[in-house]
Order: C-alpha cells, then sequence, then structure tokens
C-alpha cells in the first residue's frame, strides 16, 4: 500500500510518501490510522487529534469505515484550504 | 477546462480563448483569487501553495463537471497556481461562460465556493513569527453547503 502525507502532517511525520505491508488486522481507515499511531512517537503525534485528518483511498474523499486493501493509495492530511 | 500550474496566467488572454469564436455565449464572468499580505494582524511575507498531483486535477474537474450539469454554460475554465507567491500574485482563476448572465454568475461563485473545499490544497504562510499551515475556515464550509441545501 502506498501512503501519502500533505501539508504539516507531512511536516510532523517526516516523509511525503511510503510503501507499506498491510496488516491482516487493517481493513478500514479508521484501523489504518490507528495502526499508524502504533508506529512512532512522530506518527501518534501528528494524528493524535484525528479531527484535523482528512483521508482519500485512491483520490476520493472517505470516512473512517471505509475499506483499505493491498494497492490502495492513501493519503492523510489537514482539512484543504484551495482558492 | 482544468489546469494546475506554478506559473502565473495572463486574465485577459485566458477569457478571450476561452471565448474565441463561441457565438452563443452572452455573458463570461471571471474570478481571479490574489494573495494578502495579512491575515489575523501579522504580516503576511508570502505563501506556499502545496496541492496533491493528481488528486488535485480529479476534484477539480469533478467539481466543474458539477458545476455544468447544475447550469447551462457554454465553457468553463480553472487554473489554479502552486507554490511560492508573494502577495499581489493571483493564485487561481474560475471562469465562466453562458447565454444568459445568471447562469454564468452562479456557476462562477458556486466553483469558487466548492474548490476552498473540496481541492487538495495547502497553504504554508510566511509570518514574522515563522511559517504557519492556514487552518480551514468554518464559514467556506457554510459557503460550500448553501449549494447542497439547495
Amino acid at each position: 500500500m502506498k501512503l501519502l502525507y500533505f501539508a504539516w502532517l507531512r511536516a510532523k511525520i517526516g516523509t511525503s510518501e511510503e510503501t507499506i505491508e498491510l496488516p491482516a488486522d487493517v481493513s478500514t481507515v479508521g484501523h489504518l490510522l490507528e495502526w499508524l499511531k502504533r508506529r512512532g512517537p512522530r506518527f501518534a503525534d501528528a494524528l493524535k487529534d484525528a479531527s484535523v485528518v482528512r483521508v482519500a483511498v485512491n483520490q476520493d474523499y472517505v470516512p473512517w469505515d471505509h475499506p483499505v486493501r493491498p494497492g490502495d493509495e492513501v493519503a492523510l492530511f489537514p482539512p484543504v484550504t484551495g482558492g | 477546462m482544468i489546469r494546475v500550474q506554478p506559473e502565473d496566467f495572463d486574465v485577459g488572454a485566458e477569457i478571450e480563448r476561452l471565448g474565441e469564436g463561441r457565438h452563443e455565449i452572452g455573458g463570461i464572468v471571471s474570478f481571479v483569487g490574489v494573495v494578502r499580505d495579512g491575515a489575523g494582524g501579522d504580516r503576511i511575507g508570502a505563501m506556499t501553495l502545496e496541492h496533491y498531483p493528481g488528486m488535485t486535477e480529479k476534484k477539480l474537474g469533478e467539481i466543474e463537471a458539477e458545476a455544468r450539469r447544475r447550469w447551462a454554460l457554454e465553457a468553463s475554465l480553472i487554473v489554479h497556481r502552486y507554490g511560492r507567491l508573494e502577495p499581489g500574485e493571483r493564485i487561481v482563476l474560475v471562469v465562466t461562460a453562458a447565454a444568459h448572465r445568471q447562469a454564468a454568475f452562479e456557476a462562477c461563485e458556486f466553483l469558487v465556493d466548492w474548490l476552498k473545499t473540496k481541492a487538495p490544497f495547502w497553504k504554508l504562510e510566511e509570518t514574522s513569527t515563522g511559517p504557519r499551515w492556514v487552518e480551514a475556515h468554518a464559514s467556506d464550509d457554510a459557503a460550500t453547503k448553501r449549494w447542497v441545501a439547495e
């Protein structure tokens, strides 16, 4: 699975992109965030307030209960500010 | 039509190109977003716009398609810049063209409201106290929701 991070999430986590092996027990966006938080202090800090984290799976905004699968492109970022 | 680019754009030339030879068009409305030099009391030296290549084009295309579904537009254009921009520089251009002005005005406002909350861009401001990420505004969400209620 390809993971992308943008804006202050990228800055806090310290990388913009990585490829991971999706653990077998991670089947939704919500599970993925919980699993990511346990990967280290940078992740725990960046993801501590889920209300300011938005997620896109394969370039579409999705809710926390959206499924994730190996091969998906999952992006984590703060609320967008275009225009 | 959608373009995402670091370069500036020529508003007059873009409008002219969009309407060229299209005699069914009776009105063209444009919106130009520009970098301000102050927000929340701090002076802004510049801002850097980050985006999600691929998803940005996809979302802008969806927003444009939605506008064309709701209003009888003859032509439309969104140009959004990214990268480092200084106060006074243009950020975004939205142009809508229709047989009648009302559709062009409404669709233009709709597009600007929607790209504020749906296009994956983030702004990092350079302030006197250091860099600061611009937070999403509740007023932008409200502006977008107004079009959902209708």
